[in-house]
């Protein structure tokens, strides 16, 4: 069907046999069978590129980075050309009037028909002036551009969760977009996102017609269902217990567990593991740095410190290890016990020979 | 004043196992626990054992032997003997208030004497009940840390899994920690009072907790 996302995917130069092999991918990152391979090819082959807004707010653009970015021309490379974006502050051929407009005309003209994806948390304090666009707060344009949608995104942890902008002492009380317009908001967590499991689930919502099964935090299960630490590769190293002590020591070029170096693999939540990042080149901890659990609420604060296992004890100093401070104070209550102990035993003596004393009388 | 002494059987069996299989899991758990969470043992490469992982086996069976065994506790507080119950931990009765308040004076070195209590003092029933509150604080923690490892499971949501939704998995971690040595400082006041009333008292309170008798004085 002509203007389909086949044929614009044709057009942009890729073949038949890539098309299929990005189809097979997909379905591999969704965690289906390999017999739902042709339903997905028919769902591009028939279905015109749905309509996507895209928003940023307080954020770094680094989602929309990763999406752009390919080192290497391949399927990766047209993965925004599955949707139509009819609005992208950064990429957009429009600007000024012209750009609000655009959107103007998209969330009217094809409202409950477009899928709208957002990018960055949303200011709410003082009536959220800290973020404006076009003339108008963030917090109005996301309420008013998610009452149309028929699906809406967040994609990075500051829309998912509020992210660096709603890390502590979140001067402008940012929050995620499902705290903002409530209701059902599909979670791609990250920092920032992986493109391949926003792709999914575009693939997923057009061959299906609904969103993947989703956990507590609104994250499609098929990507973050599973502990990053149980499908690290260097997880037989944790198992033997051969860790990385210090940066550049013998473990660490022998590619141990960086779980000493404070890595968050084990309390993370996303598929790093087994579809990388950059056309499945690599990720942080093959790379060689500690994973810093991007894709889990108030990471910059839940994770932090992010090159120590432990967290500190609040209220004590930010290097206050509990385990130091329960030490001390384990010997301070032995010390304090072997006194009580003395000054008992002096008593008795005392009370010993008073009554020796009496006895004599 | 003549005195003879008659010995009384307080702590039933299941008290007695209860306290003795706590005592060796919290051993067990804080030694493999202090692996978990630091890995002091610098294993060379090449070497194919696998100390991480059996650590972690040893701290999850522990924790499942602690946990089975403080509700056994817990259940205990309900049909074992009268110093079993709950009502020895909770001071309910003003009397029970009066020893609590006589014990604290007593150790303060504010009191000669020392309360006659058969079963716990008033102040030791406290602090069981505190720990007791620790324990399953760190069963809780313990099941919340274990559920986001393996994925899920009825077992691992209804003892610890709701934490996750409260607090971040640091957070827990870092609790699981502090209140091990909670216990820990308990540990080292428990042993204490109980060798300083077995001797003040010579009622014979630490041989109590192997044969479950305790001996008292018969005032004439």
């Amino acid at each position: 069907m002509a203007g389909s996302i086949y044929h614009h995917l044709l057009s942009r130069g890729v073949t038949r046999r890539d098309f299929l092999k990005f189809c097979s991918a997909t379905a591999a990152t969704l965690g289906l069978s390999s017999s739902m391979v042709p339903q997905i090819a028919e769902a591009l082959e028939k279905k015109e590129r749905p309509s996507v807004v895209w928003l940023h707010f307080q954020e770094c653009t680094g989602d929309s980075e990763s999406v752009l970015r390919a080192s290497k021309p391949s399927i990766a490379k047209v993965i925004l050309d599955i949707v139509s974006l009819d609005y992208h502050e950064t990429i957009m051929a429009p600007s000024g009037h012209a750009a609000e407009k655009s959107l103007h005309d998209t969330i009217t003209k094809k409202k409950g028909k477009y899928i709208a994806v957002y990018e960055g948390a949303v200011p709410t304090k003082d009536g959220g002036i800290y973020c404006f666009v076009g003339g108008k707060k963030s917090i109005d344009t996301c309420k008013e551009v998610a009452a149309g949608a028929m699906a809406n995104i967040a994609v990075g942890n500051c829309a998912c969760f509020g992210g660096v902008p709603a890390a502590k002492p979140n001067p402008t009380e940012a929050k995620g977009i499902r705290d903002i317009i409530g209701g059902t908001v599909l979670n791609i967590p990250g920092c920032p996102m992986n493109p391949e499991n926003f792709t999914a689930v575009v693939v997923h919502f057009l061959t299906f017609g609904s969103l993947p099964a989703l956990d507590s935090l609104g994250r499609p299960l098929f990507a973050y269902g599973k502990l990053i630490h149980n499908n690290c590769e260097r997880r037989p190293h944790f198992d033997q217990g051969q860790f990385v002590r210090q940066w550049g020591d013998q473990g660490h070029r022998l590619g141990w567990c960086l779980y000493e170096m404070g890595c968050k693999g084990p309390m993370a939540f996303q598929n790093c593991p087994t579809i990388r990042w950059n056309e499945g080149t690599s990720w942080p901890v093959q790379a060689g740095h500690p994973c810093i659990a991007c894709a889990t609420p108030d990471n910059w604060d839940a994770a932090y410190p992010f090159y120590q296992r432990m967290k500190a004890v609040p209220g004590v100093g930010w290097q206050a290890n509990a385990d130091k401070i329960g030490l001390g104070v384990a010997a301070a209550t032995a010390a304090a016990v072997a006194a009580h102990g003395a000054i008992r035993a002096a008593k008795r003596r005392k009370e010993c020979s008073k009554s020796e004393d009496e006895g004599h009388e | 004043m003549a005195t003879t002494t008659h010995r009384e059987y307080i702590w039933e069996l299941p008290v007695r196992i209860t306290h003795w299989v706590n005592a060796l899991s919290i051993l067990t758990l804080s030694v493999t626990g202090f692996y978990i969470g630091a890995p002091f043992l610098g294993i060379p490469a090449g070497d194919d054992v696998l100390p991480m992982a059996m650590m972690r086996f040893i701290h999850f069976v522990a924790g499942y032997i602690f946990t089975a065994s403080v509700l056994f506790r817990v259940y205990w507080w309900f049909v074992g003997n009268q110093y079993a119950r709950l009502n020895q931990f909770i001071p309910t009765t003003w009397g029970r208030v009066q020893n609590t308040v006589q014990c604290a004076l007593f150790y303060g070195f504010m009191e000669d004497e020392i309360p006659h209590s058969p079963g716990h003092t008033g102040m030791a029933g406290l602090s069981y009940i505190v720990v007791f509150m620790l324990f399953l604080f760190e069963v809780a923690s313990g099941f919340a840390l274990l559920h986001m490892a393996n994925g899920g499971g009825i077992i691992y949501a209804i003892g610890g899994g709701w934490m996750l939704d409260i607090l971040s998995a640091g957070t827990i971690r870092m609790l699981h920690h502090v209140f091990m040595w909670c216990i820990w400082i308990f540990v080292i006041i428990h042993v204490y009072i109980s060798w300083h009333n077995d001797i003040i008292e010579r009622n014979g309170l630490i041989s109590s907790i192997f044969s479950g008798y305790k001996f008292f004085g018969d005032h004439h």
